[in-house]
C-alpha cells in the first residue's frame, strides 16, 4: 500500500515537473527572437537577422554580406548580432516570416522582405514605418531609384523597407547549343520575335541534339514565386493582359491566361521541358542554374538575371566561361505586338518588423550595410542588379558579365501589382502553372483559378475579360 | 474491513482527483482548449498577413461554404480515401499475412524478419520519406533493379504518385498491424485449429472459417487505429510529393496546410481541419458500431 502511495506521488511530481518543462522549454525557444535575456546578460542590444538561406549557410552570399557587414560596423562593440536564417523552399519562408514578425517573442529586429510580401505584411500591421528614418539618410534622397522607392512605399505612402536587390528576367541560351542547332549562326544573338520563335527554337534544339533538355521555365509549386513570377507573369505580360484590371480587379479568366498557359502545355507536351520530377520540385531553380546550364544539358532558360550569382568564384557552382557560352535574351510578347520585348522586375528590401526590440540600431545597421564599401561587393556576389546608382556606375561592378543588358532590361520593366493579396494570388498562379505541366488541359486549371482566386480575395473582386 | 463512512469517501475521492490533476490539466492544456480554439477560428477570416491579419472578424459559416463549393475539397475528399482504403489494405493484409506465416516458425526465422520489418515502423515520418525518395527517384535503386532486367525506368513519383505514397506509408505502419495479429494469432487456441483439421479443413479452410472470425475484434480495433494515424499523415506526402504533382497526391492535410499556412488564410485553413476531424469521427463511429454488434 505504501509502494502504491509513493509511486502515485512520485509520478504526480513527473507529471508536473514535465509540465513545467514544457512551458519552460517553449519560453526559452520563444526568447531567441527577443532580446531582455541577452541584454540583461551583457548590457548591449541584439540585432536578430532573418533572411531565407537556400541550404548554403554560412558560404551564402546574403550570409556574408551580413557577416562583413557587421564585422566593418563601427558599432560592434555594443551592439551584438545573431544571423537566424530561416533554411526554406520559397514558399514555406513567407509562411515562417509570418509567424515570427506576428508574435514579439519570436519577431527578428530585421527582416528581409520579397516586394509583393510587402504589402501584405504592411497591411497586416507587421512592418515598421521608415519615414523619420529614412529622412535623415541622405543617401536615400541622392542614391537610391525612384522606382526601387516606389517598391517598398505602402499604400499610405510611407516607406516600410530599405530596397537592396533588383533583378530582371529574360532567356538564358547557350550559343553553342543553338549554333549547333541551326538556331543561330556562330557569334550571332539570338533575338527570339514571338513565342513561335521559342518553340521552333526548342523544335530545332530537340531535333539535333537529342540529348539536350530545350526550354526550362520554373513549373511548379515547390518553386513557389519564382513560378508565377519567372514564368506565368512573363507570359501573361506578354500577351499584353495584367494579372489585374484597370479598376482593380483579378482577372480570373481571359485569352491571355489561354494563351500564357497553352504556351506551357505546348512546351511539356512536345517535349521540350525537362522531367517533371526535375522542375517540379523546390530546387528546381539551383537545378538548372547549377547544373544543366554549366553542364551544357540545356540550351535555354527562362530565369532571372541572379543566376550569375551561381557562377562567380565564390558561388555555389563557379562557370568562368559563362559570358562567353551564354547569352541573355529578352523575352519577346506573344505574337511580336508592341513593346516587342517583356521582363518583370521584383526585388528584396530590408524592414524593421513592428515588434522588433532594437529598432535605432537596426537602422544605423542597415545605412551601414547599404553602405557602398559594404554593398558592392554583396550586390555582386549576389548576381543582383544595383539599388543605388552610385553603385551601378561602380566599375567592378558595370564590369560584371551581363549587367549592363540586365540593367537595360530594367528601364522598361514591369512590375507586379502593389496589391495585399498578390501573395495570396500567386499560390494559386503556382497551382494553376503546375497542374497545366502534369496534363490538365488549361481550360480547366483556368476554371479552378478562377474558383481559388474568388475565394481568397472576395466574389467582388473578380473579373473576366 | 469496517464500513467507510461519508466523510472517509469524500477524503478518499478528493485524493484520487488530485492525483488525477495533472493529467486532467494537460489534456485541458493540450488538447481541449485548442480543439475549442479551432472550432471558433473555422468561423473567422483569421490570416497569417494581410488586413484580416489585423483585424480577425467572426464571418459565421463563410469558411465552409466555400469549402463545400470548392472542387478542390472534393479532389482532397478523393485522395484522402483513395490513400486511406490504399494504406488500410495493404498494412492490414501484409501485416496479417507475415503474422500468419511466422506464426509458430523457428525463433531464428522470427528474430531476423520481426526487425525488418520494424525498422519502418521505428523510423521517423520524414526518414521513411526520403528513404522512400531514394527508392523511387528517377535513378533510385527501383529503376536500378528494373534497368538491370531491362525494364525501362519508370518515372514513379510522377507517373504513380498515389500509388507510391501508399507503399511508403505501408511500409512504415506494417508492422503495427504485424505485432497486433501476432498478439490475436498467439491467443487462438490451437485446439479449434486442430479439431477443424481433423474435421477434414484444408489450411485455407481454417484461416478464413476458424481464424479469422476468432480475431475479428482485432481486425476492427486495428482498422480503427490506422485509419485515424492515416487520416493525420502530412510529413510522408508533403515531402514525397508536396501534394502534386498538380493536386493528384493532396489529401486534406495537404490541402488544410496549403491554404492555411502557405495561402495565409488560417481561417479558412481551420474549417478544413475540422473537415478531417468529422471525417475521423465519422470512421470511428462507424467502428465502434461494428465492434458493438459483434
Amino acid at each position: 500500500m505504501k509502494m502504491k502511495k509513493v509511486m502515485g506521488l512520485s509520478l504526480a511530481v513527473v507529471m508536473a515537473a514535465g509540465l513545467a518543462a514544457c512551458g519552460g522549454g517553449s519560453d526559452k525557444e520563444a526568447s531567441t527572437g527577443g532580446n531582455e535575456k541577452k541584454e540583461a546578460d551583457s548590457g548591449k542590444k541584439t540585432i536578430t537577422f532573418c533572411f531565407r538561406d537556400d541550404g548554403q549557410g554560412e558560404d551564402g552570399a546574403l550570409w556574408k554580406w551580413i557577416q562583413n557587414g557587421y564585422d566593418t560596423w563601427d558599432k560592434k562593440d555594443t551592439v551584438e548580432l545573431n544571423i537566424a536564417p530561416i533554411v526554406a523552399q520559397e514558399g514555406d519562408y513567407f509562411t515562417k516570416v509570418a509567424l515570427q514578425l506576428a508574435d514579439k517573442k519570436t519577431c527578428p529586429d530585421l527582416v528581409c522582405e520579397d516586394t509583393f510580401q510587402l504589402p501584405n505584411d504592411v497591411s497586416a500591421g507587421y512592418l515598421t514605418k521608415l519615414d523619420d528614418y529614412v529622412k535623415d539618410y541622405e543617401d536615400w534622397n541622392t542614391s537610391y531609384y525612384e522606382s526601387m522607392k516606389k517598391g517598398v512605399t505602402g499604400a499610405d505612402g510611407s516607406v516600410y523597407g530599405i530596397p537592396y536587390c533588383t533583378d530582371t528576367r529574360g532567356l538564358w541560351y547557350n550559343r553553342d547549343i543553338l549554333a549547333q542547332a541551326g538556331v543561330i549562326s556562330e557569334g550571332q544573338d539570338w533575338e527570339p520575335k514571338n513565342w513561335n520563335d521559342i518553340l521552333d527554337a526548342c523544335k530545332a534544339v530537340k531535333e539535333k541534339c537529342p540529348d539536350v533538355v530545350p526550354f526550362w521555365c520554373n513549373s511548379g509549386v515547390a518553386t513557389g514565386e519564382a513560378t508565377s513570377m519567372q514564368t506565368y507573369e512573363m507570359l501573361l505580360y506578354g500577351t499584353g493582359e495584367r494579372l489585374l484590371s484597370d479598376d482593380d480587379k483579378w482577372i480570373v479568366k481571359s485569352q491571355g491566361i489561354l494563351d500564357s498557359l497553352n504556351f506551357l502545355q505546348d512546351i511539356y507536351t512536345n517535349g521540350y521541358g525537362p522531367d517533371l520530377s526535375l522542375v517540379l520540385n523546390g530546387q528546381a531553380s539551383n537545378t538548372s542554374a547549377r547544373e544543366y546550364l554549366p553542364e551544357g544539358k540545356l540550351a535555354i532558360s527562362l530565369d532571372g538575371s541572379w543566376i550569375t550569382g551561381n557562377w562567380t568564384d565564390t558561388g555555389a557552382a563557379p562557370w568562368p566561361e559563362a559570358k562567353d557560352v551564354l547569352g541573355f535574351a529578352s523575352m519577346p510578347t506573344s505574337e511580336g505586338q508592341d513593346p516587342k520585348t517583356i521582363t518583370l522586375a521584383g526585388g528584396w528590401a530590408l524592414s524593421i518588423p513592428e515588434n522588433a526590440d532594437a529598432k535605432d540600431e537596426t537602422f544605423e545597421f542597415i545605412k551601414h550595410l547599404m553602405d557602398p564599401e559594404v554593398y558592392t561587393d554583396a550586390v555582386i556576389a549576389q548576381g543582383n542588379i544595383a539599388t543605388r546608382q552610385d553603385v551601378a556606375g561602380d566599375e567592378t561592378y558595370s564590369a560584371q558579365p551581363f549587367k549592363q543588358i540586365a540593367t537595360e532590361f530594367l528601364e522598361s520593366a514591369d512590375f507586379r501589382p502593389q496589391n495585399d493579396k498578390y501573395s495570396t494570388v500567386t499560390t494559386s498562379i503556382q497551382t494553376m502553372v503546375e497542374s497545366v505541366v502534369s496534363g490538365t488541359s488549361p481550360e480547366d486549371a483556368m476554371t479552378q483559378y478562377a474558383t481559388d482566386v474568388a475565394r481568397a480575395v472576395g466574389d467582388d473582386n473578380v473579373t473576366e475579360k | 474491513m469496517a464500513r467507510p463512512n461519508r466523510a472517509a469517501v469524500i477524503k478518499d475521492e478528493a485524493k484520487k482527483s488530485i492525483l488525477l490533476l495533472p493529467a486532467v490539466l494537460l489534456l485541458l492544456c493540450f488538447f481541449i482548449i485548442p480543439i475549442v480554439l479551432t472550432v471558433y477560428y473555422s468561423f473567422t477570416n483569421l490570416a497569417l498577413s494581410g488586413a484580416n491579419a489585423k483585424n480577425v472578424e467572426f464571418i459565421g459559416f463563410e469558411n465552409y461554404k466555400r469549402m463545400l463549393t470548392d472542387p478542390s475539397t472534393m479532389t482532397s475528399i478523393k485522395n484522402t480515401l483513395l490513400f486511406l482504403v490504399g494504406s488500410l489494405l495493404g498494412q492490414s493484409i501484409l501485416g496479417f499475412l507475415i503474422a500468419y506465416f511466422m506464426k509458430g516458425k523457428p525463433k531464428g526465422l522470427r528474430s531476423v524478419v520481426g526487425p525488418c520489418i520494424l525498422a519502418g515502423w521505428v523510423m521517423p515520418e520524414i526518414v521513411v520519406a526520403l528513404c522512400c525518395m531514394a527508392f523511387f527517384k528517377d535513378n533510385g535503386t527501383m529503376n536500378m533493379i528494373l534497368g538491370a532486367v531491362h525494364i525501362p525506368a519508370v518515372s514513379w513519383l510522377f507517373k504513380h504518385p498515389m500509388m507510391t505514397v501508399v507503399i511508403a506509408n505501408v511500409w512504415h505502419g506494417t508492422a503495427f498491424s504485424m505485432l497486433n495479429f501476432q498478439s490475436a494469432l498467439d491467443n487462438v487456441s490451437g485446439d479449434i485449429e486442430e479439431a477443424a483439421r481433423v474435421d477434414g479443413a484444408n489450411r485455407f479452410q481454417t484461416l478464413i472459417r476458424i481464424i479469422v472470425p476468432c480475431i475479428k475484434d482485432t481486425i476492427a480495433t486495428n482498422t480503427m487505429l490506422n485509419t485515424l494515424s492515416t487520416l493525420g499523415v502530412f510529413g510522408l506526402i508533403y515531402a514525397m510529393t508536396g501534394g502534386g504533382p498538380g493536386s493528384s497526391t493532396t489529401t486534406l492535410p495537404i490541402f488544410m496546410y496549403n491554404q492555411g499556412l502557405k495561402g495565409l488564410q488560417l481561417g479558412y485553413g481551420t474549417a478544413i481541419g475540422m473537415l478531417i476531424l468529422i471525417v475521423g469521427a465519422v470512421c470511428s463511429v462507424i467502428y465502434t458500431r461494428i465492434l458493438k454488434d459483434q
